[in-house]
């Protein structure tokens, strides 16, 4: 059956030269190959961003802004040539505006902490009910603070938006909507451009957390006509501890700092400081320059793939992946929306996630269980937790077959 | 690696299926909640002491087959037993599900010892030791809920 599949042309898409690219895939776990399927948890990292992360410190290693030696002109270089190819990558109109913070939830927080300075009480942030925590926890933290009101996007039962919701929920104090362009827990791609153009048109900004979407959709800020975008390079096959902030250069440039230290200021003195320009103003403290790098490796890697190719291969694998679970007895997906990024979620009738990871684990056979960080999606569906295999371009439908295999494997077992 | 079913015991999952002692009891002389933030188990454990004796134990909730099978092992290893007794055996259950080298013998501790493949599998040890956690909280402390935090 698998061996009937495999061979059925991928497009040009090939996925065993692009495996090559990853070492990490190529081991066994418990004797078995390893299938990794937990890429929306992070990603794997080809060998060229590895290796850009070996070079920084075998050569290069240095603070950047600060030293006029020749180490810290490369380091700085390499630093801001990786803030140039973010930029290329998600088609910011200039550098200004991406800033170099920890990932995507750091993003957030720097939006939450810096713009929502702005906001009194009273004022409404509108959020949806498949959010990560990540885009949840900080607007609570700032309703704490400032007595903000948060408004939610309720979703229906396949695990789409409920858009009829979202007219009503904008008044005359809306000041922002934060919401995911992919959701985490249930795959779910939402119709941004047109959530944004009705934010716009009620002068409300909008940031998208596009954590899940960056590694599998184009993304053009353009294009969206978004004001912030935050994801983490770590999803994106780069390293962790790197990620992005973009937002529009006006409203950054209005917005007060997030945090005060060293590379964010022009001059101090005990009584007046003046701040640096966009974006070092929002990259207090040394950042992460070898993670930058790796993150700018792995970005000219993706440049370098065929990307429809891999696109194409993703969308055969989602198919493959739903087709497949739903034929094993007693499973139901979670989240069946008609656009998704490759992530299937699932839970089977009498086998709890946790037992269910551990004996797909057992076969080589990486998934997540868990709450996937979306408590309020667990609630909305009544299930504690579920389980959830996402995909990437590197994997394979043998992969998949096995993974289908082991559920029912799982259920004769448990059930 | 160990296999599979030195964790997934017979009768681990004829404990699964059907757990002993699965009722509530509004006689409880302590009701505990236990909760395992990581997998999201959640059950709630009753017992009944009286005289320093465990007369009653029973358990309701919801969580993977480790978590239930070893409640619902652990309602029937407990009933009748002293307090003291209870918490004695709540130590070797700790020690022979936690310890590197534990100094219980299995064998010793009857079905319970089916619990003891558990150890092999590091991020499922919470998952066997929640009801335990629970019991002693029931006898010895006065929350009124525990986590495996
Ligand atoms: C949709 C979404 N938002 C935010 C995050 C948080 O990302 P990070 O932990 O890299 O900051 C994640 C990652 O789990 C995610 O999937």
């Amino acid at each position: 059956m698998s061996a009937a599949v495999l061979s059925t042309p991928t497009g040009s898409w090939d996925v065993e030269r692009v495996r090559r690219d990853f070492p990490v895939l190529g081991q066994q776990v418990h004797g078995h190959p390893l299938a990794y399927l937990d890429n929306a948890a992070t990603t794997q990292k080809p060998q060229t961003v590895v290796e850009a992360l070996d070079h920084y410190y075998h050569h290069d290693n240095s603070n950047v802004h600060r030293g006029v030696h020749a180490l810290a002109e490369r380091a700085t270089r390499d630093f801001e040539g990786a803030r140039e190819s973010v930029r290329r990558f998600i088609n910011a109109r200039s550098t200004r505006e991406i800033v170099f913070l920890r990932g995507t939830t750091e993003a957030i927080n720097l939006v939450a902490s810096s713009f929502g300075q702005g906001l009194r009480e009273g004022d409404e942030v509108i959020l949806t009910a498949m959010e990560h925590h990540a885009n949840i926890v900080p607007w609570q933290l700032l309703r704490e603070r400032t007595g903000i009101v948060l408004r939610v996007v309720p979703i229906t039962p396949s695990g789409e938006l409920d858009l009829d919701a979202l007219p009503g929920l904008f008044g005359p104090r809306t000041r922002l909507l934060a919401l995911t362009h992919a959701s985490n827990a249930l795959g779910t791609i939402n119709p941004v451009e047109s959530i944004i153009k009705a934010a716009h048109e009620h002068e409300v900004p909008v940031l998208l957390d596009g954590a899940q979407a960056v590694p599998h959709l184009r993304v053009d800020v353009q294009a969206l006509d978004c004001d912030f975008y935050a994801f983490s390079g770590h999803k994106l096959f780069g390293p962790t501890g790197i990620g992005v902030l973009y937002g529009r250069e006006r409203l950054l440039e209005a917005m007060p700092p997030y945090q005060g230290g060293g590379e964010m200021i022009r001059t101090v003195s005990f009584e007046k400081t003046t701040f640096a320009g966009l974006p070092h103003r929002f990259e207090a403290g040394t950042p992460d320059i070898a993670g930058a790098i790796g993150l700018g490796r792995a970005i000219e890697y993706l440049e370098s793939l065929d990307w429809e190719g891999a696109m194409a291969h993703e969308a055969r694998l989602l198919d493959h992946a739903t087709e497949r679970l739903q034929a094993v007895p007693g499973l139901r997906i979670i989240g069946q929306a008609h656009e998704k990024v490759p992530l299937v979620s699932f839970v089977m009738d009498d086998v709890h996630p946790h037992d269910m990871g551990t004996i797909l684990d057992h076969r080589g056979l990486a998934v997540r269980a868990g709450h996937h960080c979306a408590m309020p999606v667990m609630t909305f569906y009544r299930v504690p937790a579920t389980s959830r295999a996402s995909m990437a371009f590197y994997n394979t439908f043998d992969e998949i077959d096995r993974l289908a295999e082991a559920l029912r494997y799982a259920r004769e077992m448990l059930a | 690696m160990s296999e599979m079913s030195d964790l997934y015991q017979e009768l681990i999952l004829d404990h699964k299926r059907n757990p002993r002692n699965f009722r509530d009891m509004p006689d409880a002389t302590r009701a505990v909640d236990g909760h395992n933030p990581l997998c999201g188990d959640q059950l709630r454990l009753f017992v009944k002491v009286a005289d320093g004796r465990v007369e009653d134990v029973s358990f309701i909730g919801v969580g993977c087959a480790i978590s239930v099978a070893s409640a619902s092992m652990l309602t029937e290893a407990v009933r009748g037993k002293t307090v003291e007794e209870a918490q004695r055996l709540f130590a070797e259950m700790h020690d022979l599900l936690t310890s590197d080298h534990p100094h219980t013998d299995p064998a010793e501790l009857g079905s319970l010892g089916a619990l003891a493949g558990v150890h092999e599998y590091p991020m499922r040890v919470k998952c066997a030791t929640l009801s335990w956690h629970t019991l002693d909280t029931a006898l010895t402390g006065d929350e009124e809920s525990v986590t495996t935090e």
